[in-house]
């Protein structure tokens, strides 16, 4: 049970033009699940893997509990990690793949089988303790990798995209799992992953991360509604934000009088969109160009002139729209998001729920 | 497992393909073999002029010779120190080069070089390298007190032949094992270490059992090199000597059949040879092969 805290850490591989990581500074707290996230290449598994030992740091500090970590082995920093491809010993039965951290710290053999029995226990592995991994299935060997981890009782779990072997079931499966096995040991996790959905579903704390600098910090929530910049807007969400230059707006005859006068990117969640915009304080006329039908909703691909991307619509149920159909939709103005030249959010009254409360109804009554 | 099979409309054409093959491994292979069995039931005249069947006097009088059975023995010396000199050496090396990141490709081209050297030239080398009188390791021992002379002391002989046919196989075997080292995932090494093995502990727990199909793979190939391959590097440093010393069975083979022209012994101990040969193969492709899966 720990805090993790790192401070200004840098990674520059020898012989290296650019910096991996250019200083990062995060704050873990005890008990917490968070999430790294990020397209790859932005450095998320490396600073998983500085935090495990298995790299070096260039500069800054990485401290779990009380202890600065960055010179120790990655024995010594008392932590567990689960690795993408599970890295199972395969000349090792699943007892062998259990017990072996806990041997090589000398624990008595009666802790060892206390541990391992209820590590396979939980995790529901009891009937294949004397098989080898070869013989398992990916799920199956997904728990024991999880099981190697928590028999060792560590201050630190460390995830590296563990469930992107798995077809999407078992991923489903297995991320509640984690969840839930996190939360009843309520050991300080740090979970990489470049799936979006994985990181809203089981973050404490969502961490965007893009070329190696943090994005934007914050619960899964705080990210999807005020994401700080047009990188997180367009990467938390599924399907991402539509996200109009202003331009693009104006050459389609949006009136845009009220929008702060920064703003070069506006961005609005498929489902905000108004199908029908007869009186919406902003609207932009389209036409559908492809219609998808998911089941429990439909995502509608809209089109229009002067637009340079298509934007998405997100309906509950079957919409009854089809392609070619021309439609005015409507930007409701509490749902947009503003994005200045540099791509950052700007702040808006919008954010005050007070005044968005006031706006919708205006929306409403017009 | 499946293969692909290929029809061909001619029946004439695969034969036209496989025949040189065949015929090579006929007149090179089999045909000397055959020979070589037939010869060894029989024994020349000392003129070379008629032979006469005599059954298995040949291979009788083999195994009751004290001389066949010293000569094993020494095989059996040669043979393990050859193994265990170049196979702890070459993993040493290969431990050594999959280490480095950069340029490892640098060190395994140079590595590799030993191999391409004929092993006669290889011989030639080390005869320089350790001649009593003008080579340069018995002068830098000497320095230590140690007075080298191959061509008095069978043991320093056997020495000899261990080093110089060891260093002729350590680029084979060091390439199988870095080939099998690059294939232990990476991750595994890691989540080792994150378990708390030191680097001694991930070499004994991890590594040597994931490349243990590859060590027995090698084990077998060097004690068949060992055992006939090195007639070459043997005499061009010590012609078997001294005082036989060095006489191994493949020597042997050679000294008896050519230089003593007995033709009957040398086959069948040829045949010997060529059984344990066999042996070796099988015990490979039977047990070795089924046994380090894991």
């Amino acid at each position: 049970m720990a805090r993790i805290q790192i401070g200004a850490l840098r990674k520059t591989y020898p012989g290296a033009r650019a910096d991996t990581l250019h200083g990062i500074d995060l704050s873990i707290e005890d008990g917490e699940m968070a999430v790294l996230v990020g397209p790859s290449g932005c450095g998320k598994s490396t600073l998983l893997r500085m935090i495990a030992g298995l790299e070096s740091v260039t500069d800054g500090e990485i401290r779990i509990g009380d202890r600065l970590v960055n010179q120790l082995e990655p024995a010594e920093r008392d932590i567990a990690m689960v690795f993408q491809n599970y890295a199972l010993y395969p000349h090792m039965t699943v007892r062998g793949n259990l017990e072996y951290g806990l041997k090589n710290r000398r624990t008595p053999r009666a802790e060892i089988d206390a541990r391992v029995t209820e590590a396979a226990r939980v995790l529901e592995i009891e009937p294949f303790l004397d098989r080898k991994p070869q013989a398992l299935s990916g799920g199956q060997r997904q728990r024991v990798a999880m099981g190697r981890a928590i028999v060792r009782k560590p201050q630190a779990f460390l995830f590296d995209e563990p469930l992107s072997n798995l077809d999407a079931r078992l991923r489903g499966q297995m991320r509640v799992e984690i969840r839930r096995l996190q939360r009843r040991f309520a050991t300080t996790s740090i979970y990489v992953t470049h799936d979006q959905l994985e990181a809203m579903t089981m973050a404490d704390k969502l961490v965007v991360m893009n070329a190696g600098r943090i994005e934007q910090v914050g619960s899964p929530m705080d990210l999807f509604e005020t994401p700080r910049s047009l990188f997180v807007a367009g990467f938390i969400g599924a399907p991402g934000m539509n996200l109009l230059p202003v331009e693009d707006l104006r050459a389609s005859g949006a009136d845009l009088t009220g929008l702060p006068g920064t703003t070069s990117v506006v961005g609005i969640r498929p489902e905000h969109l108004l199908p029908d915009a007869t009186g919406a304080w902003m609207a932009l006329h389209v036409t559908v160009d492809a219609v998808e039908l998911v089941g429990s909703e439909t995502l509608v691909h809209l089109g229009a002139a002067g637009l340079s991307a298509p934007l998405v619509l997100r309906q509950p149920g079957a919409a009854r729209l089809a392609p070619g159909m021309p439609l005015r939709v409507g930007l409701p103005r509490q749902h947009l998001h503003c994005f200045d030249a540099h791509g950052l959010r700007i702040a808006q009254d919008s954010t005050d729920p007070a005044l968005r409360e006031l706006e919708s109804r205006l929306d409403a009554l017009r | 497992m499946q293969t692909k099979r290929t029809i061909f409309p001619n029946k004439g054409l695969p034969w036209l393909l496989i025949g040189p093959q065949l015929i090579v491994t006929a007149i090179f292979f089999l045909w000397p073999s055959a020979q070589a069995i037939w010869t060894s039931f029989r024994r020349e005249d000392p003129f070379g002029l008629n032979t006469t069947f005599v059954g298995l006097a040949n291979y009788t009088r083999l195994f009751d010779s004290g001389e066949w059975v010293a000569a094993a023995g020494r095989t059996a010396v040669f043979a393990v120190s050859v193994t265990a000199l170049s196979m702890i050496s070459a993993l040493v090396l290969a431990l050594a080069a999959n280490r480095v990141l950069r340029g490892s490709r640098f060190y395994t081209t140079l590595l590799v070089w030993p191999y391409a050297v004929a092993p006669v030239v290889a011989g030639v080398l080390w005869w320089f390298l350790f001649n009593p009188t003008i080579g340069l390791l018995p002068y830098m021992l000497s320095g230590f007190g140690i007075s080298w002379n191959h061509r008095v002391n069978g043991g320093q002989a056997m020495t000899l032949i261990v080093i110089a046919a060891a260093w002729k196989h350590v680029s084979y075997n060091f390439l199988f094992f870095l080939a099998a080292l690059q294939s232990v995932p990476k991750s595994l090494i890691e989540a080792a270490a994150i378990d708390g093995a030191g680097p001694f502990q991930r070499m004994r727990d991890i590594v040597l059992p994931l490349i243990s199909p590859t060590t027995f793979f090698l084990l077998i190939v060097n004690i068949n090199y060992a055992m006939f391959d090195t007639f070459a590097i043997i005499d061009a440093t010590t012609s078997g000597g001294p005082a036989g010393a060095t006489n191994i069975l493949v020597y042997k083979v050679y000294a008896d059949g050519f230089l003593g022209l007995n033709l009957g012994s040398s086959s069948a101990q040829s045949v010997v040879l060529m059984l344990i040969v066999v042996a070796l193969t099988f015990v490979q492709f039977r047990y070795v092969e089924r046994k380090v899966q894991y």
